[in-house]
């Protein structure tokens, strides 16, 4: 019997074909979805009414990973969510199979495959890109070494406008007190590798627009990285007459979505000069006075966009006197909720309600504009439900690989498409691998066999 | 190419009490195969991240060939972490799934072509090379990723645990692969693993590592023979030499109720021991053909695993209390013929001399000389 390792266990898991090799199940229990490349099995499974991740690997490495992954969701860093690991399986004539790790699947996420595939523009690109560097940046200043940077184990939510970025595959991963700089330039060699790997793979398949060069990309992530990481953590040094670039880091910071929970400030001997260096930074400055004001858990550059539509509203409702948390309060009543339960039910799979609203007001500004005065929410919300909304993909749960082109395997996207090379070309050393394993014995592995290595060292 | 040296290189994490490497000395030849192997946290794979350029080095110095590169980054250094990425990619040939790096680096076309030519030949996988990864078995998309690594030509081979994540068939298989590719290339390689017989059968040399310590590097089959100390003895070679303490007597060292003899030199280098240890290997017995004499030491027979031709053969000290029987050391023989003993026997196990590891009890240290296989 498999066993379950588990936080809170769904007990329809444990129902499911543990016997059979993942690569086997039934396509009953599978969903297509797009997803990047793996090298392990990897499937979407439907339970009930959720899907997870199911991937079949190593007992070592499972439980690694489910360790890892639980570790970033305590530390609050964007992560998919570890279910849990089913050991001890077997097959109908007893010999074991891998475990399974599963995690939970992402809701209104996008794999990058998925991204490219829709005709994607440079400045979508570019946000994707900087979705990647924000993520990379904010597991470093945690001292977490990703280990296999790639877009296929990273997954994007739509964030007003931009993209946020969620780690989803940690099996090469450390977890440190804190990261040397070698070990950060180990993981932008491997972004570098990987990432121009993956676009070039794109790019063979025909997926990639023409206009986007993978080597300008790959230098564009590591340039920005470096960017972002010195803006984080760099010392500045200044002298006593412009205090006030103290002030203006922190609001740099604050604007890039980052708080900063401790400064380091030291003056020289003199009292002359000022040194600065930011020593704990957070992410998620809008995030966090947005659950604090509303309750409401989005992205970072959604809380930011629905703190400026507060603000406005606030100097709007001519209340800049009043306590914030009962503004908020009301905007939230008044504003918020019926633009987004005015939403028919089956809309609302299209965009998640942070987004939808968002959206709502961006089309406002538009429908302003041409109408050269200000339109309310209400029609605003009318207008974009029928003339866009509509007209969306359903991005709870975004199916169907076929939309990648014929696969070989709808499944897996690692396969490749589907073509006619069947016939396999020769391998010498399949050859004397299989030769060698018909004599070599089992046991060959598990003892050291020194009479074999004597004769090796007289040769 | 290039030869690897650590000059008293040393890691200390931040808050630690004891350094991770400590003091480390380590010549790597040019074009050798070096394996650090050693229990987890032995500082194996510290050491390979030193190297590396993945951990700084709080003291001493590592050098590649003519160069210091104790403060060069990863990329500066000219090295290659075999293994640390095989996806492959679907879209891409095999051709270009082991090129794609040199291609970002900017090299040649033609040269580009010809390395990975090379490579492929080397990997026996040259009918592949216009072909789409998705039928690869897993030993060919291991050796693709092996041919990454190649066609980048790097002065050293850096992996660590790169087996670990093979099934035990593959990893017998691949285990073979690269060592014999290894010597096809000749490039200096530094190999991780916590696997000694994986150790053993690939390293042209083996450094064994604890605690953060060097404790020998030679041949594997100088480390086999001739173990330096204690930790050594137990740690290579499967099933592990014996090591049974005994009484020392004026012409060797007291085991049941026989005497192991000792040459009066060894015993001379710890005139203060009042007990030493014994190492001797399993197949360095021989069953007495006389039980009721008193030459050999006494064991009785607790299991017998028949091995093909041989038998391996567990047991205690004849004479042990039952109630010490639980906590009784094992003794492994390996015994060679057809008519093995039988478990509940008392037999006697005859060792020559030359086979009798001696190692002081205080220090672990070895005291014997050498021995000598033929």
């Amino acid at each position: 019997m498999p066993r379950f390792l588990a936080a809170q266990a769904n007990t329809q898991l444990i129902t499911l074909p543990w016997g059979t090799p993942l690569a086997d199940w039934p396509e009953e229990n599978l969903v297509a979805l797009p997803r990047g490349i793996s090298r392990h099995v990897v499937r979407f499974v439907r339970v009930g009414n959720e899907v997870y991740a199911f991937k079949e690997v190593m007992e070592r490495l499972a439980l690694h990973e489910y360790e890892l992954l639980r570790d970033l969701t305590r530390l609050d860093t964007p992560s998919v969510e570890a279910v849990g690991v089913v050991t001890a399986r077997v097959d109908q004539d007893g010999e074991p199979l891998d475990p399974i790790l599963i995690t939970r699947h992402l809701q209104f996420s996008l794999p990058y495959r998925s991204l490219f595939n829709r005709g994607v523009r440079q400045d979508t690109v570019n946000r994707l890109v900087d979705a990647m560097v924000v993520l990379l940046a904010r597991l470093h200043l945690i001292g977490f070494l990703w280990g296999d940077v790639s877009l296929s184990n990273t997954l994007f939510r739509r964030d007003a406008g931009a993209f946020a970025a969620y780690l989803v595959d940690a099996e090469t991963s450390e977890l440190h007190d804190q990261l040397t700089p070698g070990q950060r330039e180990h993981d932008l060699t491997i972004a570098r590798t990987n990432l121009y790997g993956e676009f070039s793979d794109l790019e063979a398949g025909g997926l990639l627009d023409e206009a986007l060069d993978p080597l300008v990309l790959v230098e564009t992530i590591e340039s920005r990285y470096r960017e972002l990481w010195d803006e984080l953590t760099g010392a500045e040094e200044f002298n006593t007459g412009e205090m006030h670039r103290i002030e203006s880091r922190v609001r740099r910071l604050n604007a890039l979505g980052f708080d900063v929970a401790e400064l380091d400030i030291t003056t020289d001997f003199a009292g002359s000069t000022i040194r600065i260096q930011p020593k704990v930074v957070d992410a998620g400055h809008h995030q966090r006075r947005l659950i604090r004001l509303t309750g409401m858990d989005t992205e970072e550059n959604q809380a930011r966009r629905l703190l400026n539509d507060l603000d406005y509203y606030r100097a709007r409702t001519d209340q800049q006197g009043a306590d914030e948390a009962i503004v908020a309060h009301e905007w939230l009543t008044d504003q918020f909720e019926p633009i987004v339960q005015s939403v028919p039910l089956e809309l609302r799979s299209k965009l998640e309600p942070a987004e939808l609203y968002h959206e709502v007001l961006e089309h406002r500004w538009f429908l302003s504009e041409a109408a050269g005065s200000e339109i309310s929410m209400e029609d605003a919300a009318q207008s974009y439900m029928n003339t866009v909304l509509q007209g969306l993909p359903d991005e709870a749960i975004v199916s169907g690989m076929e939309s990648m082109g014929p696969l070989a395997n709808p499944f897996d996207p690692s396969q490749g498409f589907a073509d006619e090379e069947d016939e396999k070309p020769y391998d010498p050393w399949e050859d004397e691998v299989s030769a060698s394993r018909r004599e070599v014995e089992e046991p060959a592995a598990a003892y050291l066999d020194i009479t074999a290595l004597r004769a090796k060292a007289k040769k | 190419m290039a030869t690897v040296s650590f000059k008293d290189a040393t890691r200390v994490y931040p808050g630690a009490d004891h350094p991770s490497v400590d003091k480390l000395n380590l010549e790597i030849g040019d074009g050798e195969f070096m394996v650090l192997v050693g229990p987890s946290g032995c500082g194996k794979s510290t050491s390979l991240r030193m190297l590396a350029g993945l951990e700084e080095i709080n003291q001493g110095a590592i050098w590649i060939g003519e160069r210091d590169v104790t403060d060069l980054p990863p990329k500066d250094r000219d090295i290659a972490m075999v293994f640390q990425n095989y996806a492959l990619y679907p879209h891409m040939t095999v051709g270009d799934n082991m090129g794609f790096a040199l291609k970002m680096a900017g090299v040649p076309k033609t040269e580009r072509q010809q390395r990975v030519q090379e490579a492929a030949h080397l990997l026996g996988l040259e009918d592949f090379l216009n072909r789409k990864p998705k039928a690869l078995s897993g030993g060919q998309r291991q050796r693709v990723a092996m041919g990454r690594a190649i066609v980048r030509s790097p002065q050293v081979f850096l992996m660590d645990e790169p087996l670990s994540n093979l099934d035990a068939k593959l990893r017998v298989s691949t285990r073979t692969q690269i060592a014999a590719l290894q010597t096809r290339l000749g490039v200096t390689t530094v190999y991780v693993t916590h696997d000694q017989v994986e150790a053993m059968t690939m390293g042209d040399r083996v450094a064994v590592m604890k605690d953060g310590i060097l404790q020998q590097c030679d041949t594997p089959l100088t480390l086999y023979d001739a173990p330096r100390n204690l930790f050594v003895a137990g740690f290579i070679g499967s099933p592990a030499m014996n090591l049974i303490e005994g009484n020392v007597q004026e012409d060797g060292v007291h085991l049941g109720d026989y005497t192991v003899p000792v040459p009066r030199d060894t015993l001379a280098k710890a005139p203060d021991e009042k007990n030493l240890v014994l190492g001797i290997r399993p197949e360095n017995f021989r069953l007495s053909d006389n039980p009721e004499s008193r030459e050999g030491i006494p064991i009785d027979i607790g299991v017998v695993e028949e091995l093909g031709a041989d038998a391996f053969v567990y047991g205690t000290l004849s004479g042990i209390a039952e109630d010490e029987l639980i906590t009784a050391q094992q003794i492994v023989a390996r015994i060679h013929g057809t008519a093995p003993p039988h478990r509940g026997e008392s037999v006697r196990l005859l060792v020559d001399e030359t086979h009798v590891h001696v190692f002081s009890k205080e220090s672990g240290d070895r005291l014997s000389p050498a021995t000598h296989n033929a």
